[in-house]
């Protein structure tokens, strides 16, 4: 029955998508053309408001689902690593225009060659479980 | 007057808020809002866990994700297609010029005319379109689990705990956004 709820955020988040046109190919082209604030207005206004929520959930002790305070697990720091595998992100999102979250949103929307991209991201991801080892981290 | 709310898209401010609101939602359940884990997800339900630790599918842990995934598949039908914003996206007179060299006409380019995506060039009969489409798509996969996160891994989550390895992260994903925008694609479509 808890699948209920996390089906019920999911659908608001594929509204928010939907309606901020976060999910659009051409916002992110316009993004990386500088030639509108949108979608940095868009990612700043939820990172401030974010950021917010989560440091008063940790002042006010807020407790969480299972009881729990809210944590983060960091991961080790290594500025070659995060560079290097954003700089791929970056490369795959303004090709196809679409970050992980946008492209099941556009399936939604009815645009179907998105199942194309997702199944390349599928074995993108496959691939890097293979190398995994081999890579710096 | 409930027309004016459900069908015209939101604006950056009112959007920024409600991704917030997710944030906090998948927080206060005990998850964290992280979209790309999905794709590992699906290569662990396709079977790649019985070969590699990696992409085993945990119920207790994972579960929840495709219940959050096929809602979000559900929202995107509601507000796309069932209320559908009748101007689509007002986008950039620059950007659409410079689109126009590329054989994609702003906003015809897409079939819906909403201004989501450029179905009219990634067709399904363009080898063209398969190839752009498999490859960005592997760059994305391959790129966020080696970052450890997305979008909403990194930029949202990450920085919302002022995270330095997630702001590292973001950054990559701007270096390789405007790299692929202003230098590669011009060669590519």
């Amino acid at each position: 029955m808890k699948g209920i709820i996390f089906f019920l955020i999911g659908i608001f988040f594929g509204i928010t998508m939907t309606k901020s046109e976060a999910l659009s190919w051409f916002r992110i082209y316009e993004m990386f053309r500088f030639e509108s604030f949108h979608m940095y207005g868009i990612i700043g206004t939820a990172v401030i408001f974010g950021a917010i929520i989560i440091s008063l959930m940790k002042i006010f002790k807020v407790k969480i689902a299972g009881g729990g305070l809210v944590t983060y697990t960091p991961i080790p720091l290594n500025f070659k690593r995060h560079i290097f595998s954003g700089t791929i992100f970056g490369l795959g999102w303004a090709l196809v225009g679409a970050c992980p979250g946008p492209m099941f949103v556009l399936a939604g929307n009815g645009y179907f060659f998105i199942l194309v991209v997702i199944t390349g991201a599928v074995l993108g991801t496959y691939s890097y479980g293979i190398i995994k080892d081999k890579l710096p981290h | 007057m409930l027309d004016e709310i459900l069908y015209p898209s939101w604006h950056w401010a009112v959007s920024g808020a409600a991704i917030a609101l997710i944030l906090f939602l998948l927080t206060i359940t005990g998850r964290t809002f992280g979209v790309s884990t999905t794709f590992k997800n699906i290569c662990g339900l396709v079977g790649a866990g019985k070969r590699n630790d990696f992409f085993k599918f945990d119920y207790k842990e994972d579960s929840w994700r495709l219940f959050f995934i096929g809602g979000a598949i559900l929202g995107g039908f509601l507000a796309g297609v069932i209320f559908p914003n009748p101007y689509g996206v007002s986008l950039d007179y620059d950007t659409m010029v410079s689109l126009e060299k590329f054989g994609i006409i702003y906003p015809d380019a897409d079939s819906f005319g909403h201004g989501f995506f450029p179905d009219e060039y990634f067709r399904w009969d363009s080898l063209k379109a398969w190839l752009i489409a498999i490859g960005g798509g592997f760059l994305v996969g391959f790129g966020s689990r080696y970052a450890d996160g997305c979008t909403s891994g990194h930029a949202i989550t990450g920085l919302s705990h002022f995270q330095l390895p997630s702001l590292i992260t973001v950054i990559g994903f701007f270096i390789g956004g405007l790299l692929m925008t202003h230098f590669f694609m011009p060669y590519i479509l």
